[in-house]
């Protein structure tokens, strides 16, 4: 089984975010990048699936700047066979550029199934995955939190507001990975030896025009400081009291 | 001038509520750019557009296009005629709410239409003639500003940000064509318990933490949600203990929301926490650590023991609800 997981690299999710001198974007001195987490159950589930196949190749493909390698390198040492760097300095604000250069990458590659997380913990667009497969003109779930795949066919779970779905498709198809949908490893000392020995093919992405601008970017307003009533339920009535009168949320 | 197409959502032939902020949010962005308002209804056939007086949130038209398929959310049949109604429109933005659905909808569209996409925006206006996006970016710890430098953009407004006025105008239905194309078959759904609401609509949300010491204690939660008519939260820490799903985590790898009021129980506000909920309008905290960090940013704050604490809070809310 050929499958390609399209990864990206975040800060960390306990960053603190500071905005960099330009405006619009942030100071990324001192902070940790990590992968994406719902990217980890995408390889996960990419290499469960190869290795339930008996065989196949797992590639981790990344859109970036070089130290987008160092992503690549976690799903190698994870177990993914190879990786592809898609250079950009920037990640573009415009997600259909991006899936744009992702799908150029994926389109002759003869996978069977590409996987992406869900979103990205940073831009939150919860959109390359299923713009790459419309790109690409291949059936694709989003947000699986559970998946059977049998003889070309799969069947998967995706939650929606107050229940769940049931979603039927054909390979190839692009799935992005809700959490809940496997276990991601740790990866062992020994893999990651082994990923520094496997290869990364690096090019440039073909992002095209961009045509989605970030104008600015600035902390939210400060919420004014709240106040503790009090301590224990006895303070309970006054709570209501100004949740009704003051807040005038009751 | 260009106009705005608002997509709506049904579910079981019901408009669900953000079909009526997407129509109100389109209603201000086409006066912005001196356009009209067309709001498209998706559905199997027998859905009352016209009850849903879609024309006193700002649709000019309320184009309704009927398949059989529609009755549940069908991603290439939906994707196939919101891009089908758009190219033959003239529009210059298409709005779709950024719910279960639209979030997987809007990037579709956003693809096959060629247009640029601004995601779960909190804010949207024109500015030199072009759509202009807030949207909270790592989980509202940042705000960026967008611009789309495109003659038609795709936004999906994040449920609960726009807050619909009334614009009287005609909301004349008529028909537009449905594309029933599919990959992928949508199966009957498994409903979770009937009225509960999910995390990221509800306008009252109740969150618990590990401070509820173990799952059988999120009855407790239950409880004053039902008294709010909300819906319950988590964090992070007990998804991951396994204590509730990941439906209702909040937080920068859950869900971010937005409501009303929030009141989080027994959870200390580690940073991810807080970026996932600090844009609700009000905040309550119940933790007995004074130091910890949701003090920070609650609006409201009790110490102590929420084993005493809830009990009281729930009885005393049902009380102030019910008078």
């Amino acid at each position: 089984m050929r499958i390609a997981v399209c990864i990206k690299r975040v800060p960390d999710t306990e960053t603190r975010v500071r905005i960099a001198a330009d405006g619009v974007a942030m100071d990324e001195n001192g902070v940790k990048f990590i992968v994406g987490p719902y990217d980890e159950y995408a390889v996960e589930e990419a290499l469960q699936r190869r290795d339930k196949a008996g065989g196949g190749e797992v590639v981790a493909i990344a859109l970036g700047p070089d130290a987008a390698q160092e992503t690549i390198r976690s799903a190698l040492a994870m177990g993914a066979d190879r990786g592809v760097l898609l250079k950009a300095d920037r990640i573009p604000a415009d997600a259909l550029a991006v899936a744009k250069a992702l799908a150029a990458e994926l389109r002759d590659g003869g996978y069977d199934l590409v996987l992406f997380g869900k979103m990205a913990v940073d831009d939150y667009h919860h959109a390359v995955g299923p713009m790459t497969a419309e790109l690409l003109g291949l059936p694709c779930v989003t947000a699986v939190s559970k998946l059977e795949l049998e003889g070309g066919k799969g069947t998967a779970e995706r939650e929606i507001e107050g229940g769940m779905e049931v979603v039927e498709f054909a390979l190839p198809a692009v799935l992005t990975a809700e959490k809940g949908l496997n276990t991601p490893r740790y990866p062992a000392l020994k893999g990651i030896m082994a990923a520094k020995k496997k290869p990364i093919e690096v090019k440039p992405a073909a992002l095209g025009e961009t045509r989605v601008a970030v104008t600015a970017l600035g902390l939210p307003a400060e919420r004014k400081a709240g106040r503790i009533l009090g301590e224990g339920a006895e303070v309970v009535p006054e709570l209501v009291r100004l949740l009704r009168t003051e807040a005038k949320v009751l | 001038m260009a106009n705005v197409l608002a997509v709506t959502e049904q579910r079981d032939g019901a408009l669900r509520k953000t079909s009526r902020e997407v129509v109100w949010a389109a209603r201000q962005l086409a006066d912005a750019m001196g356009g009209t308002v067309d709001a498209l209804v998706m559905a199997a056939s027998g859905v009352d557009a016209a009850g849903a007086k879609l024309g006193e949130v700002g649709a000019d038209r309320v184009l309704v296009a009927e398949d059989a398929s529609f009755a549940k959310y069908s991603p290439d049949g939906y994707a196939g005629t919101v891009a089908g109604v758009a190219k033959a429109g003239g529009y210059g933005a298409v709005l779709v709410a950024a719910t279960a659905a639209g979030k997987d909808l809007a990037p579709r569209i956003a693809a096959r239409l060629d247009a640029p996409l601004a995601s779960d925006v909190t804010g949207v206006g024109i500015e030199g003639g072009k759509v202009a996006a807030t949207r909270p970016v790592y989980a509202g710890k940042a705000i960026q500003q967008l611009r789309v430098d495109a003659p038609l953009a795709v936004v999906s407004l994040r449920p609960n940000a726009f807050a619909p006025g009334s614009a009287a105008k005609a909301g004349a239905v008529s028909k537009a064509t449905a594309v029933a194309a599919s990959r992928v078959t949508v199966r009957e759904g498994k409903a979770a318990e009937q009225g509960r609401l999910d995390v990221a609509e509800a306008s009252v949300v109740v969150s618990g933490g590990r401070g509820l010491k173990g799952p059988e204690h999120f009855a407790l939660i239950e409880g004053l949600a039902k008294a709010l008519g909300g819906a319950v939260g988590a964090s992070r820490a007990v998804v991951d203990a396994g204590w509730r799903p990941h439906a209702e985590q909040v937080g920068q790898t859950g869900k971010t929301v937005s409501p009303q009021l929030y009141v989080a129980v027994g959870i200390s506000g580690a940073i991810q926490h807080l970026a996932g909920m600090r844009t609700a309008k009000v905040i309550v905290a119940i933790n007995k650590d004074k130091d910890a960090p949701i003090f920070q940013v609650a609006d409201y704050g009790i110490v102590g023991d929420l084993f005493e604490i809830l009990p009281r809070l729930t009885e005393e809310i049902a009380k102030a609800r019910a008078g």
